[in-house]
């Protein structure tokens, strides 16, 4: 290291001690000031570039302490403690409801069956075109089920974001290692659930896969 | 050939409106002899001391799926001929293959109507 380096680098590493002696975790507010003493005891052996990239760094720092502060007023505790759990009771509501009006109208259609084997002719077959419909449509609490399960999914994977942002910014649970991606087996990979209509297989596009087996 | 639709046929799911949804189509199109599991280890259980002309499973269950119940099926010496609809909501192209290579003699996807579901009855049971 040149001579001239000297005087300033001794200068620097008695900031850096001091800045570590009065605050012994990294924080974007340190990161900044670390990198302005650094600009300040070398910006006259910088050149043009250095100072553009290291003023960048700075300006990054100021960035990251600003998003801590707009993560802080966004409470995201809240998200997590009161917000996601709303969303899933609501949604295991919906489940709990719309599988009891299913039993209902099941129910109704189960004594139009039996009425329908009193009478005959026309009227028989009506009766039973008419509940069959009732059958098919009343699938739909299957497939809604489902769907919400699915949700409930996303939203925990969302539960598991924010609680990463908060152990990233927050004090109390900085520091925590990062959990490793969940692998799935060949068994969970298969299980998607229903897919959306404008993405799903007809039946009929089933039944030409399954014969080209044939 | 002629059903026999006097045979008992199993139908497992995890979800108890599309048990009696299914049961009561069965009824529709004459089978009486319906007997139900909500996953697949009631399922093979059932089917190892019972007496089955036909299985018509879901897919989607816990702790066994309705693959691995088809698998075990397969797998078992005397239950290995009988067949087997799986009714699902999986309905990506990985998962027909899936169900094909482990066996499956049709498949059918949710939302599903009665005319599909007797129509792959007829197919299945006039090919056993």
């Amino acid at each position: 290291m040149p001579d001239s380096f000297e005087g300033k680098d001794i200068l620097l590493s008695e900031r850096l001690a001091e800045i570590r002696a009065r605050r012994p975790a990294t924080e974007p507010e340190i990161f900044t000031e670390v990198v302005r003493a650094v600009l300040t005891a070398m910006s006259e052996n910088l050149t043009v570039h250095d100072t553009a990239l290291l003023l960048e760094v700075e300006e990054l720092g100021r960035t990251i302490a600003n998003a801590k502060i707009e993560i802080a007023a966004l409470k995201v505790d809240d998200i997590n403690g009161c917000h996601i759990p709303f969303a899933t009771d609501e949604l295991d509501a919906i489940v709990a409801h719309t599988a009891s009006a299913t039993d209902a109208i099941l129910e109704s259609c189960e004594t139009l069956d039996i009425v329908a084997g009193t009478v005959s002719g026309e009227a028989a077959d009506k009766l039973q075109e008419a509940t069959t419909r009732i059958y098919e449509a009343c699938s739909f609490q299957d497939i809604t089920g489902q769907r919400i399960t699915k949700v409930v999914g996303t939203l925990k994977t969302i539960e598991d974001k924010v609680a990463r942002i908060i152990a990233t910014f927050g004090p109390k649970t900085a520091g925590l290692p990062t959990p490793p991606p969940v692998e799935l087996t060949r068994e969970e990979e298969l299980l998607n659930g229903p897919q959306l209509p404008q993405q799903a297989m007809g039946q009929s596009d089933i039944d030409k896969l399954m014969a080209s087996f044939d | 050939m002629a059903i026999d639709k006097s045979m008992n046929v199993l139908i497992v799911d995890d979800y108890k409106t599309m048990l009696r949804i299914i049961r009561n189509l069965l009824k529709q199109i004459e089978f009486n002899n319906v007997e139900e599991a909500s996953d697949g280890a009631e399922a093979l259980s059932k089917l190892r001391t019972g007496n089955f002309g036909l299985v018509i499973s879901d897919w989607n269950m816990a702790p066994m799926t309705g693959l691995q119940l088809l698998q075990e099926v397969r797998a078992d010496g005397r239950l290995k001929q009988t067949p087997f609809i799986m009714i699902t909501a999986e309905s990506k192209t990985e998962n027909v293959v899936a169900a094909k290579a482990a066996g499956v003699s049709n498949y059918i996807v949710k939302p599903f109507n009665a005319e599909t579901l007797k129509d792959k009855i007829e197919k299945v049971l006039g090919h056993a």
